[in-house]
């Protein structure tokens, strides 16, 4: 168990330092990058604080040391964020779709213009 | 393209994707049968010659910057349509597989009905010879998932040879799907409890090229449209867009 939590220890470091890192080069915009942190900084918190996973794992019916309750937790969260993503990409899709028609149509109207000025 | 147009007047337009074997062919057809009538072609940023084809044969262009897929270049024609003021328009796909001679009896079959919706038909008198068995199949189930929802019977479900009044027009412009829009777009009129009819029509083989639906492909737009038609059916219209 204590190497488990190791091991996701720096999982979750390693996500924390990839995530500030992509914040400095701006790979990633900081509105974007909240949940990710938090994600790290809660999975980085479990898997030093004992008392806290046990806490968990006790009230979701796993017992003490058990370590499915972490790939629980880290599961649900990344499945969460993989869903808020979805639905962020779904509505930039609908925007660009609207921008692009928008695009189409003002260069309709300037071509229209033109070819009577 | 004179605008504002006239009262009743009407726009057909032709969505098209690397059609440049075709759309000349169906630009003429339209001007034809219809010469008053502009004609507008929707280009889905086509990497082919069928900007130039379709400028040839004198249509004017709609030209998205970046390819939308079917659902969003026929909303941006129906967009141009609703702002420029036209009462009326009809769609013509690009790969000329509809006739141009049925046109009069859509817009006539639009505008003594009074239904917000014509479409052209391959099987109200059983023309549909030029259908795949797959195609027909698919349309056999569709027909019988739509008869509930639409309280009628509806012939060809998948036919993008279709025209809507100026009532639709609006409602698309706000709310039309994106990918296989047919079904679809029957479901988001029925949700504003707007009426269709269809007219017996001919359809031809396509002229060239092949269509987007193979039969792999066949069973993601089963999956695709069922999906889409239930969540039409209990869609929330709560997010605002100013314009999508």
């Amino acid at each position: 168990m204590d190497r488990l939590l190791n091991v996701t220890t720096a999982l979750s470091l390693i996500l924390l330092l990839m995530v500030l890192f992509s914040i400095r080069r701006q790979h990633i915009r900081v509105e974007y990058s909240m949940s990710w942190l938090l994600a790290a900084c809660g999975l980085l918190a479990l898997s030093r604080c004992r008392p806290a996973l046990d806490f968990v794992a006790t009230h979701i019916g796993l017992g003490v040391d058990s370590p499915l309750a972490l790939f629980l937790i880290g599961g649900s969260v990344f499945l969460i964020m993989f869903f808020r993503y979805s639905m962020i990409v779904s509505d930039l899709r609908d925007d660009n779709i609207a921008l692009a028609q928008r695009v189409a149509i003002l260069e309709f109207h300037i071509n229209k213009l033109i070819n009577h000025g | 393209m004179n605008y504002p147009p006239a009262p009743g007047s009407l726009l057909v337009i032709v969505p098209a994707f690397n059609e440049e074997g075709a759309i000349a062919g169906v630009v003429g057809s339209v001007r034809r049968h219809m010469p008053d009538t502009p004609v507008l072609v929707i280009d889905d940023f086509s990497r082919d010659g069928t900007i130039s084809a379709a400028r040839g044969a004198g249509a004017e262009l709609l030209c998205l910057p970046h390819h939308l897929g079917l659902g969003g270049a026929v909303q941006a024609g129906y967009k141009l349509a609703f702002e420029l003021g036209f009462e009326y328009v009809i769609r013509v796909d690009g790969d000329g597989q509809h006739d141009a001679a049925d046109i009069p009896r859509i817009l006539e079959a639009l505008k003594s009905s009074g239904c917000e919706m014509a479409i052209g038909s391959r099987f109200v008198e059983a023309s549909g010879a030029s259908s795949s068995f797959m195609r027909r199949l698919g349309i056999r189930f569709f027909r019988a998932v739509l008869r509930p929802i639409l309280g009628k019977q509806v012939h060809d479900p998948t036919s993008g040879f279709v025209g809507v009044n100026r009532r639709a027009l609006q409602v698309f412009s706000r709310s039309f799907p994106l990918e296989y829009p047919e079904i679809e777009a029957l479901v988001v009129l029925q949700r504003r409890r707007f009426s269709f009819v269809e007219v017996p029509c001919k359809m031809r083989p396509r002229v060239t090229g092949r269509s987007s639906i193979t039969a792999t492909k066949s069973f993601y737009y089963i999956a695709h449209v069922l999906l889409g038609v239930f969540t039409n059916v209990l869609k929330y219209d709560g997010r605002p867009h100013r314009d999508g």
